[in-house]
C-alpha cells in the first residue's frame, strides 16, 4: 500500500472524474484538476468565490463549481480551458446545484425551494420546475440517466414527478400517500421508485416507473421510523434502516420483508468474528509504507469470547435527530454484503451476509465511524473514523493502515477510485491518494491476514 | 384388673350369699375364691389359695369341708364325691376315686383355664398395644389434620392475597391500558393537531413562497442569467428536438418499453426459477413414488379405511404426471393436478411417517417391558459392573507392571524363580568354590609355613644337638677335668646321658619322618585335640618331641621360645573346633528347655 504526497484541500471537495482519469479538488476558490496516475496538475481554474460544491459531468468533460453564498455556479471544461460558463441565480439564491445525467444541463435549486432551474449548456433554453420539495433527497436520476424523479409539495400534499431527462418532459405526476415525504430513490434498474416518509412515521412506498403504487410497507407505528434506505445493486433487495436499530430487507417480488437485522450492543453468537481495534503505541516511519502493511498497531483482533459487548452511546432522546437507529447503509457492489452502522453504537460497523441473511462480521473501532465506502470492484470496505488510520475489511480479514505524513492526517472522508486500485483520503485541509496493491498481491495479503486473525 | 374386680363384685357378693346359706361355718366362701381364681388367677392369688386351703380344712372340719366340696362340685356338675349309698341314714362314704377324678378334672380345668387366661392375657396385651398404636396413630392423624388445616388456612390466605394482588394488578393493567389509550389518543390528537398546524403553516409558507416567487421571478432580475462562452454540443451529438406531441408519445413508448423489458427480464428469471423448482418437484415426486411404491401394499391394508381411494389416485397420477411433465406447461389444470397429487402423496408420506413414528414409539414403550431389551437400570448396573471390572483389571495391570519393573531392575523374572534359585545356588556354589580355593590356598600357605617352621625346628634341633653335643663334650671335659665327684652328681650325669640318648634317637626320627609319625601319636595316647593337631600339622612329631623335651628340660631358654610358637598354633587350630562343639551343645539344652516350658 502506497500513499501519495499530501495536497491541500478545502471543504472536503475532492472528486474523481466518472471516467476515472482525473481528480478534481478545491482549495478555497481554486479548482485543481490532476491526472490520477501522475497526480500532475492538468488544469487550474479560479472561481469567483470559495467553492462550496463541485460535481463532474457524467462524461467527465465539465465540472461545475457552486458558490451557494453568492448564488453562483461556474462550469469549467476540461477540454477547453478557456471555455467558461457562469450561472447567476441572482436574488433567488441557490441551495443546490447538480448535473443532469446527460452532462449538458444543470439543475439549480433556488432558496426556499421555490423552483428548480434547468440550465442547458447546449441551447439558450431554461426550464423551471415549480414546487420542489425541501427534503433530504428530493431529486433522483435513474442509473441510465433517462429519468428523473422529483419530490414535490403542493397544497400540503406530496407528489412525485417523473421527467424524461432528454427533453425535460413530464412523464408522470402522482401524489404519494405520505405525511411528509423525506426521500426518493430509484432502484438501480430504473423501474421502481422507493419513496419514504418522514421519520415520524415508518412508511415506505414503492412506485413503478409508470406511477403505479407497487407496494407499501410499514413495520411499526407510533415511533420514529425510517432513517436510511439503500437499494442493492442488483435491485433485488431494499434495505431500510430505522430508528429502532434494525435493518429490514424487502424483496423485489412481493415487496415484503425477508428478514430483519437487529443491532444489539452484545453479540452472543460465538461464530461471528468481531474485529476490535486495540490501542497501541503508534509506530511511525517508513514501516507503514512497506509491505505487508502494518496492521498490528491498531490490530483489529477477533474476539474469542462467546459474548462480546460493544461500546454504546446513550442517546439524548429529548432532542431532534437523536443519535439512534441505522444511519448508514451500503451494499457491496456484488450485493453479497451489507455494511451498516447503528448510530448509538457509533464505533462499530456491522457487515451482513446477504446470501445467508445473517451477520458476518463486526468491526469495532476506537472512535466513531465517520464514513465507509465499498470498493466498486470487489467486496472490500474502506472505513475511516476521523483518525489517522484507514481501515479495510474484506471477507478474508481486516487491516488498518496508518496514513503517513507529518502530524496526524485525520481521515474524515474517503472515496474510491472507479478501478478500486486507489482511493482519496480527505482530511480537513488536505487530501492524499492511497494506492492499493494489484489484486493478486492484495489477495495474498488478505489471505495472510485471514491466516493471522 | 381393678375394673374386672369391681365388675364381678356384685356377682361375687351374691354368690357368697348363696354359699353362706350352705356353709354357715365357713367364714369365707371358697367358691368365691374359686371364681376369683378363675377370673383372675395369678401367681400371688394362687398362693393365697394355698394358704387359704391350709386354713380351709382342719382336723375338726374334714367332714364339713368334704360335704361342702361335694356340694360345690355337684353344683358345678361334677360327680359326687361320695359313694352312692343305699340308705339315707347310713353315712355316705367318700369315694376316693371320684375325689381323685374330680381333682384331676379340676387340675385339667385349672390348666385349661390357665392356658386360656394366658391366651387372654396375651391377647389383652396385644389389644392393649394395638390400642396404644391406634391411639398414637389417632393423635398423629389428629396432628396432621391440624397442620393440614392450618396449611389450608395459610394457603387460603395466600390465595386470597394473591387474588387481591391479581385484582390490583388487573386494576393497574387496566389503568395502564387506559393510560396507553389515553396517550395514544393524545398522540393521535397531537398528530392531527400537528398535521393541521403544519398544513396551516405550510399554507402560509406556500403563500409566502408564492409571493416571493412573484417578487423575485417576475421582477425581471437581470442578474438571473447564464454567462456562457459558447454553447456546447449535446453529449449524444444530436441536436435538441422540439417538444411536440410526438416526443411525448415517444417518451411514453420508451417508458413502457423499459418497463416491459424489466418485466420480461423478471419473467424470464421467474420462469427459469420455476423450471428449476419444477425439476426439483418432479424429482421429489419420482422419489416419493419410488419410495412409496414398494410399501403400497402394506399401507393399502392399513390406510384402506382412510385413504384407500387416494392411493389409487396416486397410481393414476403417477402415470399422468410423467406424461404431463413432458409438456412442461404451467397451465392451470396441470398446476392444480400437480399440486393436488403432490398434496395427496405428501399426505400419504406424512401418514406413513407418522405410523412409523408410532411404531417406533410403541417399540420404545414395549422395549421397556420386553425382557430381551435391556432396561436402563440393568444397563447402568451392567456398565457399573464393567467399569468396576475395568478398574480392577487396571489395578491388576498396574501392580503387574510394577512388579515387572522391579524384576527388570534386578534383572530377574517372576516366572523363573527356580532359575533364580539356581542362580542363587550357583552363585553360592561359586562363592563357596572361591572360598574353598581361598581356603585351600590358605591351607597351602599354612602348610608351607609349617614346613618352614618344621624345617626351622629341625635346624634348631640339629643346632641344639650340636650344641648338646658341644655341651656334652664340654661337660665331659669338665667332668673329666673334675676328677673328684659325688654320687649325686653321677646320677645327674646318668640322667643327662639318658637325655642325650633320646635326643640321639630324635635325630634318627628326623631323618625318617613319616614312618615314625603314627607310633608316636598312638603311644602318646593324646586327647582329641592333640590328634587333631597332628592331623592339621603333619610335622607334629617334632613338636611333640619339643613338648617332651620341654617337660624334661624346662630350664632352657632357647627351647622355651620354640615351645611358645608351637603352642600358639595349637589353640588357633583347635579353638575353632572346640567352640563349634560348645555351640552345638549349648543350643541343645536351650531347645530342650523350651520344649519343657512349652
Amino acid at each position: 500500500m502506497n500513499f501519495s504526497e499530501v495536497f491541500k484541500l478545502s471543504s472536503l471537495l475532492c472528486k474523481f472524474s466518472p471516467d476515472g482519469k482525473y481528480l478534481a479538488s478545491c482549495v478555497q476558490y481554486r479548482l485543481v484538476v490532476r491526472d490520477v496516475n501522475t497526480l500532475q496538475i492538468l488544469q487550474l481554474y479560479t472561481c469567483l468565490d470559495q467553492i462550496q460544491h463541485i460535481e463532474w459531468s457524467a462524461d467527465s468533460l465539465f465540472i461545475l463549481c457552486a458558490m451557494y453564498k453568492r448564488g453562483l455556479v461556474q462550469v469549467w471544461s476540461l477540454e477547453q480551458p478557456e471555455w467558461h460558463c457562469k450561472i447567476d441565480e441572482g436574488s433567488a439564491g441557490l441551495v443546490a446545484s447538480c448535473w443532469s445525467p446527460d452532462g449538458r444541463h444543470i439543475l439549480n435549486t433556488t432558496e426556499f425551494h421555490l423552483r428548480i432551474t434547468v440550465w442547458s449548456l447546449c441551447t439558450k433554453s431554461v426550464s423551471y420546475i415549480k414546487y420542489p420539495k425541501a427534503c433530504l433527497q428530493g431529486i433522483t436520476f435513474t442509473r441510465d440517466g433517462r429519468y428523473m424523479a422529483l419530490a414535490e409539495r403542493r397544497d400540503c400534499k406530496d407528489y412525485v414527478s417523473i421527467f424524461v431527462c432528454s427533453d425535460w418532459q413530464l412523464l408522470r405526476h402522482f401524489d404519494t400517500d405520505t405525511q411528509d415525504l423525506t426521500g426518493i430513490e430509484w432502484a438501480p434498474n430504473g423501474c421502481v421508485l422507493a419513496v419514504w416518509d418522514t421519520c415520524l412515521e415508518y412508511k415506505i412506498l414503492l412506485y413503478s416507473l409508470d406511477g403505479r403504487l407497487l407496494s407499501a410497507y410499514s413495520a411499526y407505528e407510533w415511533s420514529l421510523g425510517i432513517k436510511s434506505v439503500a437499494w442493492s445493486p442488483s435491485s433485488q433487495f431494499l434495505a431500510v434502516g430505522s430508528y429502532d436499530g434494525k435493518v429490514r430487507i424487502l424483496n423485489h417480488v412481493t415487496w415484503k420483508m425477508i428478514t430483519e437485522f437487529g443491532h444489539p450492543a452484545t453479540i452472543n453468537n460465538p461464530k461471528i468474528v468481531v474485529y476490535k481495534e486495540a490501542e497501541k503505541s503508534p509506530q511511525l516511519g517508513l514501516g507503514c509504507l512497506s509491505f505487508p502493511p502494518h496492521r498490528a498497531g491498531a490490530g483489529p483482533l477477533p474476539s474469542s469470547e462467546s459474548k462480546f459487548s460493544l461500546q454504546t452511546l446513550k442517546p439524548v432522546t429529548d432532542r431532534a435527530n437523536p443519535k439512534i437507529g441505522i444511519g448508514m447503509l451500503a451494499f457491496s457492489p456484488d450485493s453479497y454484503f451489507l455494511a451498516t452502522r447503528n448510530d448509538n453504537i457509533p464505533n462499530a460497523v456491522w457487515v451482513w451476509d446477504i446470501q445467508k441473511l445473517r451477520l458476518f462480521a463486526v468491526l469495532e473501532q476506537l472512535s466513531p465511524v465517520r464514513a465507509f465506502q465499498w470498493d466498486p470492484q470487489q467486496p472490500r470496505l474502506a472505513i475511516c473514523t476521523g483518525g489517522s488510520r484507514l481501515y479495510l475489511w474484506s471477507p478474508a480479514g481486516c487491516m488498518s493502515v496508518q496514513v503517513p505524513g507529518e502530524g496526524d492526517f485525520a481521515v474524515l472522508s474517503l472515496c474510491w477510485h472507479l478501478s478500486g486500485d486507489s482511493m482519496a483520503l480527505l482530511s480537513k485541509d488536505h487530501f492524499c491518494l492511497c494506492f492499493l496493491e494489484t489484486e493478486a498481491v492484495v489477495g495474498t495479503a488478505c489471505r495472510q491476514l485471514g491466516g493471522h486473525t | 384388673m381393678g375394673d374386672w374386680m369391681t365388675v364381678t363384685d356384685p356377682g361375687l357378693s351374691s354368690e357368697s350369699k348363696t354359699i353362706s346359706q350352705y356353709t354357715s361355718e365357713t367364714k369365707m366362701s371358697p367358691s368365691s375364691l374359686y371364681s376369683q381364681q378363675v377370673l383372675c388367677s395369678s401367681i400371688p392369688l394362687s398362693k393365697n389359695v394355698h394358704s387359704f386351703f391350709s386354713a380351709f380344712c382342719t382336723e375338726d372340719n374334714i367332714e364339713q369341708s368334704i360335704s361342702y366340696l361335694d356340694q360345690e362340685l355337684t353344683t358345678f356338675g361334677f360327680p359326687s364325691l361320695y359313694e352312692e349309698s343305699k340308705g339315707k341314714e347310713t353315712k355316705r362314704e367318700l369315694n376316693i376315686v371320684a375325689v381323685l377324678n374330680c381333682m384331676n378334672e379340676l387340675l385339667v380345668l385349672q390348666r385349661k383355664n390357665l392356658l386360656a387366661q394366658e391366651n387372654v392375657e396375651t391377647q389383652n396385651l396385644k389389644l392393649g398395644s394395638d390400642m396404644d398404636h391406634l391411639q398414637s396413630c389417632y393423635s398423629k392423624l389428629k396432628e396432621q389434620l391440624e397442620t393440614s388445616r392450618r396449611e389450608m388456612i395459610g394457603l387460603q390466605e395466600r390465595d386470597r392475597q394473591l387474588q387481591c394482588k391479581n385484582r390490583n394488578l388487573h386494576q393497574l393493567l387496566k389503568n395502564e391500558k387506559d393510560e396507553v389509550q389515553k396517550l395514544q389518543n393524545i398522540i393521535a390528537s397531537r398528530a392531527t393537531q400537528y398535521n393541521h398546524d403544519m398544513k396551516r403553516k405550510e399554507r402560509e409558507y406556500n403563500k409566502l413562497k408564492e409571493r416571493l416567487h412573484q417578487l423575485v421571478m417576475n421582477k425581471k432580475d437581470k442578474k438571473i442569467a447564464m454567462d456562457i462562452l459558447n454553447y456546447v454540443g449535446r453529449a449524444d451529438g444530436k441536436r435538441g428536438s422540439w417538444r411536440t406531441g410526438k416526443t411525448e408519445a415517444r417518451n411514453e413508448d420508451e417508458m413502457y418499453k423499459i418497463l416491459l423489458n424489466d418485466y420480461e427480464y423478471r419473467q424470464k428469471q421467474i420462469l427459469m426459477e420455476n423450471a428449476e423448482l419444477k425439476k426439483v418437484l418432479q424429482q421429489m415426486k419420482k422419489e416419493m413414488i419410488s419410495l412409496l411404491s414398494p410399501q403400497k401394499k402394506k399401507p393399502r391394508e392399513r390406510v384402506d379405511d382412510s385413504t384407500g381411494t387416494v392411493i389409487s389416485d396416486v397410481e393414476e397420477d403417477a402415470g399422468e404426471l410423467s406424461r404431463e411433465s413432458m409438456w412442461d406447461l404451467s397451465c392451470e389444470t396441470v398446476r392444480e393436478q400437480l399440486t393436488n397429487s403432490i398434496r395427496k402423496q405428501w399426505r400419504i408420506l406424512k401418514s406413513h411417517v407418522e405410523k412409523l413414528d408410532n411404531q417406533v414409539s410403541k417399540v420404545h414403550l414395549e422395549g421397556f417391558n420386553d425382557e430381551d431389551v435391556i432396561s436402563r437400570q440393568d444397563h447402568e448396573q451392567e456398565t457399573e459392573k464393567l467399569e468396576l471390572e475395568i478398574q480392577q483389571c487396571k489395578e491388576m495391570i498396574k501392580t503387574q507392571q510394577q512388579l515387572l519393573q522391579q524384576q527388570l531392575a534386578t534383572a530377574c523374572d517372576d516366572d523363573t524363580t527356580s532359575l533364580l534359585r539356581d542362580c542363587y545356588l550357583l552363585e553360592e556354589k561359586e562363592r563357596l568354590k572361591e572360598e574353598w580355593s581361598l581356603f585351600k590356598e590358605q591351607k597351602k600357605n599354612f602348610e608351607r609355613e609349617r614346613r618352614s617352621f618344621t624345617e626351622a625346628a629341625i635346624r634348631l634341633g640339629l643346632e641344639r644337638k650340636a650344641f648338646e653335643e658341644e655341651r656334652a663334650s664340654w661337660l665331659k671335659q669338665q667332668f673329666l677335668n673334675m676328677t673328684t665327684f659325688d654320687h649325686q652328681n653321677s646320677e645327674n650325669v646318668k640322667l643327662f646321658s639318658a637325655f642325650s640318648g633320646s635326643s640321639d634317637r630324635d635325630n634318627l626320627i628326623v631323618h625318617s619322618r613319616q614312618p615314625q609319625k603314627k607310633p608316636y601319636s598312638v603311644s602318646n595316647g593324646s586327647p582329641v585335640c592333640m590328634s587333631k593337631l597332628t592331623k592339621s600339622l603333619p610335622a607334629s612329631p617334632s613338636t611333640s618331641d619339643f613338648c617332651q623335651t620341654r617337660s624334661c628340660i624346662s630350664e632352657h631358654s632357647s627351647i622355651n621360645v620354640l615351645n611358645i610358637t608351637a603352642e600358639e598354633i595349637k589353640p588357633n587350630q583347635v579353638g575353632g573346633e572346640c567352640t563349634s562343639q560348645k555351640w552345638s551343645v549349648a543350643s541343645r539344652p536351650g531347645s530342650q528347655s523350651f520344649g519343657k516350658h512349652l
